[in-house]
């Protein structure tokens, strides 16, 4: 018997999925396991396996196209089988909804999970909402409908543009904007930092510190290294001397979970890893306990395949602590945006040859300054600082580490 | 201005076009000796004679075929039902020679006649004689329909109706007969065009379209809603077929609403043609679904209380204004 086959959830905060490409062709023989497809989530590229064996009869979506979990893709059954009744019930079926899904660090499924009640995410709007829109440039997803089932009514859009009507001033006729459709990626990033930035209460704690001990010690490692053709950077050096301070501080390596305090048992390192159109967060497990020279092969094999996007959503999900690190571009200091449930993130600058006073006289130093963003439920100020304290004391004295 | 009444209003038009025009005559049960069973055409047999204010027997289908072949050769009838509810048995003389035999005649032959009485409820006639007859007549390609809510527009559109070349459903209202408004002085000559809507209330927050007898339910809902600072605008098309939207649509682009309130039943006919060019012409300036507020979709009942709630009430409008405007 044909079935119908579903676009399956393929991470577990998956909404929607764009279908990248078929691997398999109409009239294919498909094997249980077989790769049908890959498709774009907010996370990764991902692999479509096929749960049935047959002969692919029906492809019914082109690729590029944005789908939510469950949508018919295609139509698996045996050759030559009439698949007239499965076409008419597609062309029928209105496109199912998924639920919201739960956020991965809270509740991670590795099954795909079929959808349930839906939930539209249509945005109903009236018809004068959506000229006003397009002529105002808003974003109705942006918007807060107050009519029925929340529709956005002309009230709602005039509240709305009413906050930045004055900036347009005598500004008159602006050209419009290039429109985009945000990426899912970038959905996810901006849903999850506004969460982040509004319930999170922020606070952020700066300290400069003598990187010259490090520098000198990362040029003896990559020595000792040369040989076996690796290296290790200033990065992967700081996401050590973090991971042995956190081992020490399990205040900051803690999350905030409502009413429990959830302190880490592991520390496992977030880094932050810009990538085209957005970042990811591989995550390197028990960052304490590896050597340097590991940390710095994962860093580097997870950077590569987050870039391709070929991360796996279990490489990127429940860190307890996160680095990202702006100093390639001169930034010598910023504060970063807390990546819940983690409870802080060190930002780390860029490396100043500066002049310092040392014992009554000026000297040349090397300088690198860390902030750090707390989320002030789980880490008090003093917490914070003596966390800092320590972790500048580990990276002055990098002999310390071996200790 | 004076004020007179609506029926007083007809009489005048009539009284106007008969004497500007002696091809115009009035033909009709109980036009002549008993001067118009609600009337309106008193005084016209003692101004007009016999030949021109001609009783007829209780056959519709006969007179109303009279009329339409004195018009085919250049005679300018008026006809008059007792009520529009007799005109179905001369629903095929209206239908398909009135309305066609200009067409048919690729244009050789013209229809100039007046087809007018009362239309709609009255008070508990119950449903043989309730009808709101529009929805029929606006039906039909070569009909003008005109259904005039005010005696000013009565007289004006009557006057104009009679001028016409065109076969013309005119609806009157035997609920409006006693309405009072103002109409031009005697000797002032107003012909209301056909085919324009009139503004009959400027407000800024909702537009409702009505004419007939709700046309006055609506008024006084509009009061009342303006009492809550909700200002309506109110448009009477006047003319159902052919249909003016160009004040509707303004006023919806303006307001970003609509109610529609009639008498007829809901189903079809000018409300719901009104509803589809709002949508069409106004589509992108509409902030909320438009609504109808219409004559229940039942035979009238002849209980008045029951026959009350079948008709638009105040209520209903005042209902229907705020679910558009989003109002609590």
């Amino acid at each position: 018997m044909a079935k119908i086959i579903g676009l399956p959830k393929l991470s577990p905060t998956m909404e929607e999925g764009t279908l990248v490409a078929w691997t398999k062709s109409e009239g294919d023989e498909v094997e249980v396991d077989d790769l049908l497809a890959e498709v774009e989530t907010d996370k990764a590229t991902m692999e479509f396996r096929s749960f049935d064996r047959g002969v692919l009869l029906k492809i019914l979506v082109a690729e590029g196209e944005t789908l939510e979990p469950d949508v018919p893709v295609a139509i698996i059954g045996k050759a030559g089988e009439d698949i007239s009744d499965l076409l008419a019930q597609v062309a029928s079926t209105p496109a199912p909804k998924s639920e919201p899904a739960p956020e991965a660090e809270s509740a991670p499924e590795a099954e795909p999970v079929p959808a349930s009640a839906p939930a539209s995410e249509r945005v109903l709007s009236s018809p004068l909402v959506r000229k006003l829109a397009r002529e105002r440039s808003i974003d109705l997803g942006v918007v807060e409908g107050s009519g029925p089932q929340g529709r956005i009514i002309k009230r709602d859009i005039e509240s709305y543009s009413g906050a930045f009507r004055g900036s347009e001033g005598s500004s008159g006729q602006r050209p419009s904007p290039r429109i985009v459709k945000a990426s899912s990626m970038r959905r996810t990033i901006a849903r999850r930092l506004t969460e982040s930035k509004q319930s999170v209460p922020h606070y952020y704690l700066t300290i400069d510190v003598d990187i010259a001990p490090l520098a000198d010690a990362r040029e003896a490692m990559n020595a000792q290294l040369e040989a076996k053709n690796e290296k290790v950077s200033l990065n992967d050096l700081i996401i050590k001397a973090a991971a042995m301070t956190l081992r020490r501080f399990p205040e900051v390596n803690a999350s905030w979970m409502d009413k429990e305090i959830h302190y880490h048992q592991v520390v496992d390192v977030s880094v932050a890893v810009a990538i085209e159109d957005g970042l990811m967060t591989p995550v390197i497990r028990g960052a304490d306990r590896k050597g340097v020279a590991e940390i710095a092969r994962e860093v580097r094999e997870l950077a590569a395949r987050a870039r391709d996007k070929r991360l796996q959503p279990e490489e990127m999900t429940n860190g307890t602590f996160s680095i990202s690190n702006l100093g390639m571009f001169g930034i010598e200091e910023f504060s970063a945006v807390i990546n819940p449930p983690e409870a802080a993130i060190l930002a780390v600058g860029t490396i100043r040859d500066e002049p310092v006073v040392e014992g009554g006289a000026i000297v040349a130093a090397r300088r690198m300054r860390f902030t750090m963003s707390c989320d002030h439920r789980v880490i008090d100020g003093a917490t914070g600082a003596k966390f800092m304290a320590a972790l500048k004391a580990t990276i002055e004295s990098p002999l310390a580490m071996l200790l | 201005m004076r004020e007179i009444r609506y029926r007083e209003a007809l009489r005048e038009a009539m009284f106007e076009e008969m004497a500007r025009d002696d091809r115009v005559f009035l033909m009709g049960e109980e036009v002549g000796h008993y001067q118009g069973a609600y009337k309106v055409s008193e005084g016209l047999l003692d101004q007009f004679g016999e030949k021109r204010v001609i009783d007829t027997p209780i056959a519709e289908a006969g007179f109303a075929g009279l009329g339409v072949g004195a018009a085919m050769v250049g005679l300018r009838p008026i006809i008059e039902f007792m009520t529009w509810n007799f005109s179905f048995v001369a629903f095929d003389q209206i239908v398909s020679n009135a309305a066609k035999v200009h067409a048919m005649s690729a244009g050789a032959i013209q229809v100039p006649i007046v087809f007018r009485g009362p239309n709609g409820a009255a008070k508990q006639v119950a449903a043989q004689h309730s009808h709101s007859c529009a929805p029929f007549y606006t039906n039909i390609p070569g009909l003008y329909v005109i259904q005039p809510s005010t005696p000013r527009d009565a007289k004006g559109l009557l006057k104009s109706a009679i001028r016409s070349n065109n076969p013309v459903v005119f609806l009157e209202g035997e609920t409006l007969y006693g309405v009072k408004g103002e109409v031009p002085d005697e000797g002032v000559e107003e012909l209301v065009p056909i085919g324009e809507s009139r503004l009959a209330r400027a407000g800024s927050d909702c537009t409702i379209v009505s004419w007939g007898r709700p046309y006055y339910t609506v008024l006084a809902a509009a009061e009342k809603l303006s009492a809550e600072g909700i200002e309506c605008e109110v448009i009477d098309p006047r003319t159902l077929r052919p249909l003016d939207t160009s004040l509707m649509v303004q006023s919806v682009k303006k307001t970003n609403r609509c109610v529609i309130v009639h008498e007829h039943w809901p189903y079809g006919g000018p409300g719901a043609e009104i509803v589809d060019r709002i949508q069409r012409e106004a589509f992108d300036y509409l902030d909320a679904p438009l609504e109808r507020v219409t004559g229940l979709d039942v035979p009238m009942p002849y209980a008045l209380n029951l026959e009350d709630s079948v008709l638009p009430t105040e209520e209903r409008v005042i209902d229907a204004v705020k679910r558009v405007s989003y109002a609590k």
